[in-house]
């Protein structure tokens, strides 16, 4: 029965929510209600892998684009925020050092990056990369560095007492002490550079959910925009329960 | 000259706000090569810190430590420690605890041969089948039995045992103390160990020599106390011997008596006691 509620009650909530888009749908004459999303959005998720044209695709073409994308910038992000992480970690000179200039790095929002990116790499698909990456990396360097100053006492007394040589200490006892830390944070960038890709494929016109979401709003037709804004929610939501899954996995080491 | 031989040892560590709070003050300390020495004394009155000190993971604000000759920087090559939380790595399995300390202790050796010996050394505890056991997987007994087997391992002259029974019940704490005089007894070099204990039975049992620390702060050494009985002992053998018993009395004494005299005296008198008791345990030795 207690079952049998949990999985009723997200439901009702879709239903509610699906209710509300329709009274909004009548209210604003421009938003198109749910069942004409549907019909205008049909041809784009029964043939999820039909190319019509550049931007004019099946929405898993679209998402692959931007799931590439954001794979290469997320990568990009972890490569450089990882060993950032680590190396603030275990000196606390360097952290003191380049803490505050993180601080006010982090609250950049990607719009403002990518000018730079466009600037400084000239082509909008590693500028893209670049605000994905700058974007996304925060997390992933504060929670290595959470982590490594999280390690207890005893696994440093242990590197010492079995007079273990750098490389094995960190090999042996700080990266698996971190490990779960570090997931946390490569949960957190994965979902901020999901959040980045929209603007960056807006302002670069790139191919993909985001630039999909873009063209539609400039050719007029709103229920486009609906069908990405979904396919962008499910999927990050998707992207999310994946990392956590990993990182529910490490922690039970 | 004693393998071991701390002097004038003095610690203090900072607290929040105010004045730094002094843990150790003028302790000396000496051991014998080969001899098994418990410091005892109530919980929280520094003697880890001690053992930190002597084993060299912990640095002294002044006096010295020796050993063998050399002036103590850092842990010894040749020194291993065990603790009371055993501190073993979770990710690994038991055999590859051990292993990681013989592959460290001896860095030329092939894995082949260091794994065999760190098997051996787990199967000396008695934990032949459970060697690709997690930490996670294992009692707490088994924990510190793989601890105990990762010190032996390494083949070490010097041993530091950091209440290595203290959060095990009765009936495992008695099994691993025979554990652990079997394995002392059948070392091929003679392994100097020094253990912190509260428990007097268990310092009767397994030393030569008793230490009692007396609670400060700062704390101090009161003179050393002889255990002449013969070995292998046993509990059982240990309440009826007339040796046992008396040192046995006298520790509780030392421990007791000056415990009193130092609360009475808070100042000088107390303060006095302290001063002059490293210099009179190194006499009677």
């Amino acid at each position: 029965m207690k079952r049998f509620v949990h999985l009723l009650l997200p439901m009702v909530g879709v239903v509610l929510a699906v209710l509300g888009w329709w009274g909004a749908s009548v209210l604003v004459p421009d938003l198109p209600s749910p069942l004409r999303t549907w019909d205008e959005s049909r041809l784009y998720i029964l043939e999820p892998l039909v190319k019509r044209g550049e931007t004019d695709q099946g929405i898993a073409l679209l998402a692959y684009y931007s799931l590439m994308r954001v794979g290469r910038g997320f990568l990009l992000g972890i490569l450089i925020g990882t060993p950032l992480g680590f190396l603030f970690g275990v000196s606390p000179l360097v952290s003191r050092m380049f803490d505050p200039l993180m601080q006010v790095m982090r609250p950049i929002s990607p719009l403002a990056w990518l000018p730079l990116g466009l600037i400084l790499f000239q082509k909008s698909e590693p500028a893209a990369l670049f605000a994905i990456a700058v974007c996304s990396m925060w997390p992933t360097i504060i929670n290595t560095m959470m982590g490594v100053r999280a390690i207890p006492q005893d696994y440093w007394n242990v590197a010492r007492v079995l007079r273990l040589s750098r490389t094995t200490t960190f090999l042996k006892i700080i990266v698996p002490a971190t490990l779960p830390y570090m997931f946390t944070g490569y949960r957190l960038s994965l979902g901020i550079a999901w959040l980045v890709i929209v603007a960056s494929e807006m302002l670069t016109g790139a191919p993909g959910v985001g630039g999909f979401l873009w063209q539609e709003y400039n050719s007029l037709i709103y229920a486009h925009i609906l069908l990405a804004i979904i396919t962008i929610g499910l999927i990050g939501f998707v992207l999310d329960r994946l990392m956590g899954l990993a990182e529910a996995r490490l922690r039970a080491i | 000259m004693p393998f071991i031989e701390a002097t004038a040892v003095a610690k203090s560590f900072p607290t929040r706000r105010g004045a730094p709070r002094m843990v150790l003050k003028d302790v000396s300390f000496s051991a014998e090569r080969g001899t098994f020495t418990s410091i005892v004394g109530a919980m929280g009155s520094g003697k880890s810190t001690l053992l930190g000190i002597l084993a060299g993971l912990t640095t002294a604000d002044s006096g010295s430590v020796v050993v063998d000759g050399e002036p103590v920087r850092g842990v010894r090559q040749d020194a291993a420690v065990v603790f009371q939380n055993y501190s073993l790595l979770p990710w690994f399995s038991a055999l590859e605890n051990v292993r990681l300390a013989v592959a460290a202790a001896f860095p030329g050796m092939s894995r082949n041969v260091a794994l065999a010996r760190s098997r051996a050394a787990l199967e000396q505890v008695g934990l032949g089948n459970a060697i690709s056991r997690r930490p996670g997987q294992l009692s707490g007994g088994m924990r510190q039995r793989v601890a105990i087997a990762r010190a032996f391992a390494t083949e070490p002259a010097l041993l530091f045992l950091d209440e290595p029974f203290g959060a095990l019940d009765a009936l495992t704490r008695e099994t691993l103390q025979q554990d652990l005089l079997r394995l002392g007894s059948s070392t091929e070099r003679p392994v100097t160990t020094v253990m912190i204990t509260n428990s007097v039975e268990e310092a009767i049992l397994l030393s030569d020599w008793i230490v009692p620390m007396l609670p400060g702060p700062p704390a101090t050494l009161g003179a050393p106390i002889a255990v002449q009985l013969p070995r292998p002992r046993s509990t059982a053998q240990l309440a009826h011997e007339e040796v046992a018993t008396q040192a046995r009395a006298s520790v509780v004494a030392t421990l007791t008596a000056l415990g009193r005299r130092g609360r009475r005296f808070p100042g000088h008198g107390g303060e006095d006691a302290m001063h002059s008791l490293p210099v009179a345990a190194r006499e009677t030795r």
